[in-house]
């Protein structure tokens, strides 16, 4: 076996070798930084998720950035779905981009171990100035063993609660504070045929996200905690299976919307369901209130309210606990020659976040992770809303990574699977319990 | 004797030559990654990192787990419900349209359209249209058509449907081909002893379509074994693991949960099943080569 695997390094190094070689030939102007803005500098690429606004933006700031003279950057977007497997894909087989996109957490750690990302944290560090540009908490998902090997990027995307005020009002009904409200809710809506919640159950991550803020609301952020810290029979705190039981009481009191299993939250369905006047609650992404802006601009002026996820009564969790992304990231693919991760590095520095990008962030409806959108948010047309993300994100005593980023891609496959089950109720809350806990340490 | 060894030696090697680069591929695409697979099968890899050989414990853990079960019963299920299902319709559809009346030929055109369609496109195409909320049942304000097709009840047989829908045209071409190569003297005599059109289909039709019958199932079986891209697009395997078949199961335990060695596993279980089924089937076929009876046939 060990000949096996000298085969195999031998043959990566084969391979790095040839590229190495070939990149070289390819800029073959000395050094790269000096090459100056035309034909001979080199290209850097990056991977990231299609979907706007964030496609669009980004695209933008690359364009403006190539004609800087300080080199392009090449993008390729990819459906979220697919790209998560792909950019693994091409990570192992050293295909990578320059700029690498992602989440942090668990998968970055992946990267990590194999040593296919770079450590940027003297970079990160030597311009103290930039670094103190971002919101300082969103530095946590992106560092692995105390060392910075992602850069936050986009916006800071908490959960929250969306709801839709027409039929509030048609149902003569208060938006919930608590669990039990929106137990009484959903009988409510029920009754007048209004489906109570949007869920697009198909993605499961969106089920997810429910689990998310019942763990903290019931237990609060140590339940989670001891799992992500790999604590034997972690999925299995009587707070946990309090929170399993809670989702299936949900569910058999038809609290989500009929089908739900079967909507995809990729087709961005959940969220028209909400826009269109069918389900009255929806728990999603911060990014989701600029995806129903661009599909409906009226819905989000005249009809929409967004909150913080109920409270649950006689739980520990503080309900000002956020879930979600906290941010994106980019990481520097270990494989990209000196000349790429330079054109990579300066445009994180000087344009990932310039005033113009920062603007279209805003613009968009979204809080970019950049302290210099605070001063935006006031005069934005969307001030409701993102002052609403903004100070729940500068007020969390907690904010919890979505737990499908934050494990290991082992794990987070078998969690996916077993809340698909779970929501289903193929399987009950002990199941899921038993189910989840032998895969803790995978 | 030796003229008549070495003129075979002569027509041999060219023979040989020519059969070499087919060879050559299939040496490289087929048999090299399958030895690939089978080694894997013996490690444990996440895709990125080092490879680890762990002898048995990917076996171990993919055939104690009861997802690789119920992957497998889905899987045969839907074999033989593909067979149970297509075969039976595929062979009246060919034997209809195999008529050279001009009707039947317009109507063939018809049932060939799903062949032109790529399986994503028709995986979209149906998961919209059995949208619950926004589908076929809202749009044409139908509320019978407003069921939960793709929920934990629906989802499978549902699949197996599209599946049909979109397979069955072509094994009606194939038996079209074999109806219309039956020599039409077979239907002549039969009609003069006073055979009814039934009696015709069942003592002719059906046993001259004998190794057409062979060919159509066992791309059948074995395709179904593989079968990946609609399900993919249209369910991912669930809800749950309700329509999560075996080679579902190995692409997410390899892509998503980065096991490569337990996909690995999986991946030799399905080539196993796969030789298996496809030798099996032509052995049923029988080695009786002058079963024929087609006009100038052995």
């Amino acid at each position: 076996m060990s000949e096996f695997q000298l085969s195999r390094r031998g043959l990566l190094t084969a391979g790095a070798g040839l590229a190495a070689a070939v990149t070289l030939s390819a800029c073959s102007g000395g050094s790269p930084a000096a090459s100056g803005g035309s034909g001979g500098a080199a290209k850097a690429s990056a991977w990231a998720i299609t979907g706007q606004p964030n496609e669009g933006i980004l695209k933008k700031s690359l364009e403006a950035f190539a004609k800087r003279g300080k080199g392009t950057i090449e993008s390729t977007f990819f459906q979220n779905d697919a790209y998560k497997q792909k950019i693994r894909t091409a990570i192992g087989a050293g295909q990578a981009p320059t700029l690498i996109y992602g989440w942090g957490g668990g998968i970055l750690k992946g990267y990590v171990d194999a040593g296919q990302v770079v450590d940027l944290t003297s970079w990160v560090n030597e311009d103290s100035a930039w670094k103190q540009s971002f919101v300082a908490s969103t530095w946590g998902a992106g560092t692995i063993d105390g060392k910075i090997y992602a850069v936050p990027t986009n916006n800071t995307q908490p959960v929250v609660m969306y709801y839709n005020t027409k039929l509030f009002e048609q149902a003569g009904a208060e938006l919930p504070k608590t669990w039990d409200d929106v137990l009484h809710l959903t009988e409510v809506f029920n009754s007048k045929g209004i489906a109570p919640i949007s869920l697009g159950g198909g993605s499961n991550w969106t089920s997810m996200m429910w689990l998310e803020y019942l763990f903290d609301r019931v237990g609060g952020p140590e339940v989670f905690a001891n799992i992500y810290a790999g604590k034997a029979d972690a999925w299995s705190d009587p707070s946990a299976l309090k929170a399993y039981t809670m989702i299936q009481q949900l569910i058999d009191a038809n609290g989500f919307v009929k089908g739900f299993q079967t909507i995809t939250a990729d087709s961005n369905a959940d969220q028209a369901l909400l826009y269109t006047d069918k389900a009255a609650m929806l728990l999603h992404g911060g990014w989701a209130y600029g995806a129903m802006k661009s599909a409906q601009p009226d819905f989000v002026v005249k009809r929409l309210k967004v909150g913080a996820f109920p409270a649950v009564t006689g739980g520990k969790g503080d309900p000002k606990n956020l879930a979600g992304n906290p941010a994106n990231y980019w990481s520097l693919s270990a494989k990209a020659s000196a000349a790429e991760q330079d054109i990579a590095k300066a445009w994180m520095r000087d344009g990932m976040f310039d005033d113009a990008t920062v603007d279209a962030f805003v613009a968009s409806g979204g809080v970019p992770v950049a302290t210099a959108a605070k001063a935006k948010i006031a005069s934005s047309a969307d001030k409701d809303f993102l002052t609403f993300v903004f100070d729940s994100v500068n007020a969390a005593p907690n904010f919890q990574q979505s737990w499908d980023q934050a494990l290991s891609a082992t794990q987070s496959e078998a969690m996916l699977n077993n809340i698909s089950q779970l929501f289903s109720k193929q399987i009950g809350p002990e199941q899921f319990a038993s189910a989840m806990n032998a895969t803790i340490g995978k | 004797m030796t003229g008549a060894h070495t003129s075979a030696g002569t027509r041999d090697t060219p023979l040989a030559l020519l059969a070499l680069p087919a060879l050559v591929f299939f040496l490289i695409f087929a048999v090299a990654p399958l030895i690939g697979v089978v080694i894997l099968s013996f490690t444990s890899w996440d895709g990125i990192g080092e490879i680890l050989p762990n002898g048995l414990e990917s076996w171990q853990m993919v055939l104690a787990d009861p997802m690789t079960w119920n992957a497998l019963g889905l899987t045969l299920a839907t074999m033989v419900i593909t067979w149970a299902v297509q075969t039976p319709l595929s062979i009246l559809l060919g034997t209809f349209i195999a008529g050279q009346q001009r009707y039947r030929a317009v109507l063939a055109v018809f049932y060939f359209l799903p062949l032109l369609l790529s399986s994503a496109a028709i995986a979209i195409a149906f998961k919209a249209l059995l949208d619950p909320n926004f589908g076929l049942g809202a749009g044409l304000n139908l509320p019978f058509l407003n069921q939960d097709w793709l929920g934990v009840e629906l989802a499978f047989p549902v699949v197996l449907a599209v599946i049909a829908w979109q397979f069955i045209p072509f094994h009606t071409l194939l038996y079209q081909g074999g109806v219309r190569q039956i020599p039409q003297q077979l239907y002549e005599a039969a009609s003069i002893d006073g055979a009814s059109r039934f009696r015709q289909f069942i003592h002719i039709t059906l046993p001259q379509l004998k190794y057409t019958i062979i060919t159509s199932s066992t791309l059948m079986l074995v395709g179904s074994l593989t079968y990946f891209d609609l399900v993919f697009v249209m369910t991912q395997g669930g809800p749950g693991n309700a329509t999560r078949i075996l080679a579902l199961d190995m692409y997410i335990r390899g892509f998503r949960a980065n096991q490569m060695g337990a996909a690995s596993v999986i991946a030799v279980i399905l080539v196993v099943l796969g030789l298996g089924l496809a030798l099996g089937v032509q052995r049923l076929g029988g080695k009786d080569k002058t079963a024929s009876q087609l006009e100038g046939g052995v």
